[in-house]
């Protein structure tokens, strides 16, 4: 894979910030809305869309790099896998560190309330 | 109906539209592509131009070698013939490269397939196989009934059954192309193309389609 990296090297992003699992992050993504106008025309509107929740795993692999964040929407775990590196995300923000043992945080899937926490790894 | 280009198939990565969409992409290498050879249809009943590909194999037979002499040509690593037109014009020894093709445009692209050996039904042709258990014994991956009893009493031809599979010539075809990246010579096209990483395939423009 290292000789494709060439390819996509101008789309790899510089500008990610360190974060690992158990980290909590704000993940601003760019959503498009479509209205439709009068006269059968498409309006285009775009705007970000905060995202915050725990990364529970990251998945390295060039472009291909995604990581996944964990959240309780409305007593609900809800989960989103990002690409690193999409133009979609506009920016990530680390906003709590956390101390976790494990790579993958599938764990917390059976987890809820009190037992869910992580605790913060201070830098 | 213009030549086509011989690549080197360097493997397939990911990239992203504005839009934000994945696209995977498989990386054509182009290297060097020169024109060999030409026929025509008073000469050889058909026109094609004959193309060379890369840099010339540690070995080249004496036939071969005679062949590039008598075009006036260096000896190259592969051959591959692209039907013309009767009125195109190439020069012997033209370069040809990846800017003959743009971003947007629907190419055919044939290599030989990975080749995996003598496989059974399942692999070969997505056969369901049978039952892992409930009483099933020895007939996990086998194929099942090869036809009707004693009318037609016999197995058709054609019967898809276990033998050889993959290491043949396929073409896959309005594979649309990504990107262009001329200056060093790369092609970005849609999706897969056959044949294992480094293999040799060749791009030319779709015979179906827009």
């Amino acid at each position: 894979m290292r000789a494709l990296d060439a390819v996509t090297q101008d789309q790899i992003k510089a500008d990610i910030p360190e974060f690992r699992e158990g980290d909590s992050v704000r993940v601003n993504v760019r959503v498009v809305d479509y209205k439709d106008i009068k006269g059968g025309k498409v309006g285009k509107r775009e705007r970000l869309q905060a995202y915050e929740g725990i990364v529970i795993a990251r998945h390295n692999n060039g472009i291909s790099s995604s990581f996944t964040v964990r959240k309780i929407s409305g007593g609900i775990g809800v989960e989103r896998i990002f690409p690193l590196h999409s133009p979609m995300v506009e920016s990530i923000k680390v906003v709590r560190r956390g101390v976790v043992r494990r790579a993958k945080l599938y764990y917390l899937r059976n987890l809820r309330g009190k037992a869910a926490r992580i605790s913060e790894r201070r830098v | 109906m213009s030549a086509g280009l011989i690549a080197r198939k360097a493997g397939m990565t990911q990239i992203f539209t504005e839009q934000g969409a994945a696209v995977p992409v498989t990386v054509l290498n182009v290297e060097d592509c020169r024109v060999i050879a030409r026929r025509t249809a008073e000469s050889d009943g058909y026109d094609a131009v004959q193309v060379g590909f890369g840099a010339a194999k540690r070995h080249t037979s004496r036939a071969m070698q005679g062949h590039y002499a008598k075009q006036g040509q260096e000896v190259m690593g592969a051959l591959r013939e692209f039907r013309v037109d009767a009125g195109d014009e190439f020069e012997l020894g033209q370069q040809l490269t990846a800017e003959m093709f743009e971003a947007g445009q629907k190419i055919d692209v044939a290599g030989t397939s990975k080749g995996h050996g003598f496989a059974g039904v399942m692999k070969r042709y997505n056969f369901a196989g049978g039952r892992a258990s409930h009483g099933a014994e020895k007939v996990h991956r086998q194929m099942g009934s090869t036809g009707q009893c004693q009318w037609p009493g016999r197995v058709f031809k054609g019967k898809k059954m276990p033998g050889h599979y993959g290491n043949e010539r396929v073409t896959t075809q309005n594979i649309e192309i990504v990107r262009v990246d001329a200056d060093i010579n790369r092609i970005l096209v849609r999706g897969a193309v056959p044949g294992p990483r480094n293999g040799l395939v060749e791009i030319r423009p779709a015979v179906k389609g827009a």
